[in-house]
């Protein structure tokens, strides 16, 4: 087949996509997140998303935060610079490796099973049963995931920026050697407000991505368990391609001087 | 428009891509009356009820409920629209990630802001209602049978003493005895409730006892709609193949001869 027939119908397959996203988002935004807000659900979904993703984001930051410290030393201690370690490792954290890997990891664990939740309820008719008893699901379903996941995942990127942090100060002042006082005095000097705001700036971003993404999906499967399983698929794939080039962007807007 | 009915389908047609469903779907049930549709497996029943729904959007003619308009209704004329509905689907559709009573008591307690205990009672009186306990209540959709399920269902379908209800087979998969308990249920919210219903069913009994009128569906069209007293006498082939269950006749079924 020509080559320009299998672009065109590529393009065209990706512009009807991000056209429905668009739709969705439209109505994800001035249909679910306008009242009547649903507390109950609410706050259902921010032990869901936030608490339980406690354990995987705290890990992830931990061993982030060790292996970042032993890097920084090996790279530094060539110049003589150890005492870097701990400020490289505090910005690397809260700028970037905390909301991005946080943002990943939910979006693989929550991301994931908001769209595999939404999906079997698609194929299952229980979203036309949700209409048939006069809720409108974008409320009662979509919007209160996507509060719940801009609201939790900050929380989320900060327990992780102390977590992480830690997990740098562990590997610093017990395999490295260095000097734990001066290395919490060099985290505290170095790292401003502005490092931390903007990760979490970040996070609040990627939450909605996350939310948006695997509500979308969910929304949108069909055809029984195999669309329910592509739906899941697309729905982490999508959301962690979108993390990331939002997280290019975002630096690149909030760092731009 | 043309005659009274309180729920009045003219020419509803709605295709899946190159699959035409409703060919043109025209029927009117009076105030007050149980309309049953009959017809073979896959002929567009379900579909012809979500289209009035709203859940489907037909690719053209006209439903007037109570004389209104409601094909493209949106926002909160919709929801106001829907909350004089109770629908049983097919498949129950029950919310599984809430207890039974929690199902019944929905449109209770999301739609008519009543307290959470209140809902709680008028759902666990609907549960009995339906031959279910309330231990029943406790348990989640997940926990049940078949056939309980689809018996909460329709006690979710009926909780808020709806305007209009439809019931998408509400005794398949039921034994003959609760299939009769569910039938005089069904015939008792017309009696008592003054709702108009619509049943969709391949059980002739059942038919029979809650039919004001009965209305054949083939190939996405009405072919015969009168009262159910007339049933047995309907000089329409198609009926009386359907009714008497008998693989000859007009309506031919693709299958392969073994
Ligand atoms: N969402 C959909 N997408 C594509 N095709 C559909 C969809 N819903 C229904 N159909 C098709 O429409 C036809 C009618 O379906 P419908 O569910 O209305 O049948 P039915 O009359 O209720 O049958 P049954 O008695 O078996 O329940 C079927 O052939 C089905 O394949
Ligand atoms: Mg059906």
């Amino acid at each position: 087949m020509n080559l320009f027939a299998h672009i065109g119908r590529a393009t065209l397959a990706m512009l009807t996509e991000i056209g429905r996203v668009a739709m969705f988002l439209k109505d994800a935004l001035l249909q679910g997140l306008t009242p009547k807000i649903f507390p109950r659900q609410i706050i259902g979904q921010m032990v869901h998303i936030g608490y339980f993703s406690l354990p995987v984001v705290g890990l992830t930051a931990f061993f982030t935060g060790g292996a970042l410290a032993l890097q920084i030393y090996l790279g530094s201690s060539r110049f003589n610079a150890e005492s870097l370690v701990a400020s490289i490792v505090a910005l690397g954290i809260t700028r970037e490796l905390g909301p991005v890997l946080a943002g990943l990891m939910v979006a693989g664990r929550v991301g994931a099973s908001i769209a595999a939740e939404l999906g079997t309820m698609r194929v299952t008719e229980q979203i036309d049963a949700l209409v048939t008893l006069a809720t409108n699901p974008f409320k009662y379903l979509v919007g209160p995931r996507i509060i719940a996941a801009v609201v939790t995942l900050p929380m989320l990127v900060g327990i992780a920026d102390i977590i992480g942090i830690m997990g740098g100060y562990i590997v610093g002042t017990r395999s490295l050697g260095l000097n734990g006082f001066a290395y919490i005095r060099n985290t505290a000097d170095f790292l401003e407000f502005n490092d931390v705001s903007s990760g979490l700036i970040k996070a609040a971003v990627f939450g909605f991505i996350i939310a948006v993404m695997g509500c979308y999906h969910g929304f949108n499967s069909s055809g029984g368990a195999q669309g329910v399983g592509r739906a899941t698929t697309n729905a982490v794939v999508s959301s962690a391609i979108l993390i990331l080039a939002a997280n290019f962007a975002l630096t690149t807007l909030l760092f731009a001087d | 428009m043309a005659g009274a009915g309180y729920i009045e389908l003219t020419g509803v047609r709605k295709s899946f891509g190159a699959k035409h469903v409703l060919n043109g779907v025209t029927l009117s049930v009076p105030k007050g009356h149980s309309l049953v549709v009959i017809g073979g497996s896959g002929t567009g029943k379900s579909v012809m009820l979500k289209c009035i729904l709203g859940l489907l959007h037909p690719d053209s003619g006209s439903i007037r409920i109570a004389g209104e308009e409601v094909v493209g209704l949106r926002g909160s004329a919709r929801d106001e629209y829907l909350a004089r509905f109770g629908m049983l689907f097919q498949g129950a559709a029950l919310f599984d990630s809430l207890s039974v009573w929690e199902n019944v008591a929905f449109g209770l307690i999301q739609g008519r802001h009543m307290a959470r205990s209140r809902a709680r009672d008028i759902a666990i009186e609907k549960l009995g209602q339906v031959g279910l306990t309330p231990e029943v209540g406790n348990l989640h959709p997940a926990e049940l049978s078949g056939g309980m399920q689809k018996r909460v269902g329709l006690a979710r379908a009926i909780a808020a003493d709806p305007e209009i209800i439809f019931f998408d087979e509400p005794t398949t998969g039921l034994d003959p005895i609760m299939a009769d308990v569910i039938n005089n249920l069904i015939v008792d919210c017309v009696k008592r409730l003054g709702a108009t219903t619509v049943s969709i069913t391949h059980d002739m009994a059942s038919a029979r006892k809650i039919a004001d009128d009965i209305a054949m569906i083939f190939k996405g069209e009405i072919v015969w709609q009168g009262p159910a007293k007339t049933i047995d006498n309907s000089g329409n082939a198609y009926v009386d193949q359907f009714i008497h269950g008998r693989a000859e006749g007009p309506i031919q079924m693709d299958v392969l001869k073994p």
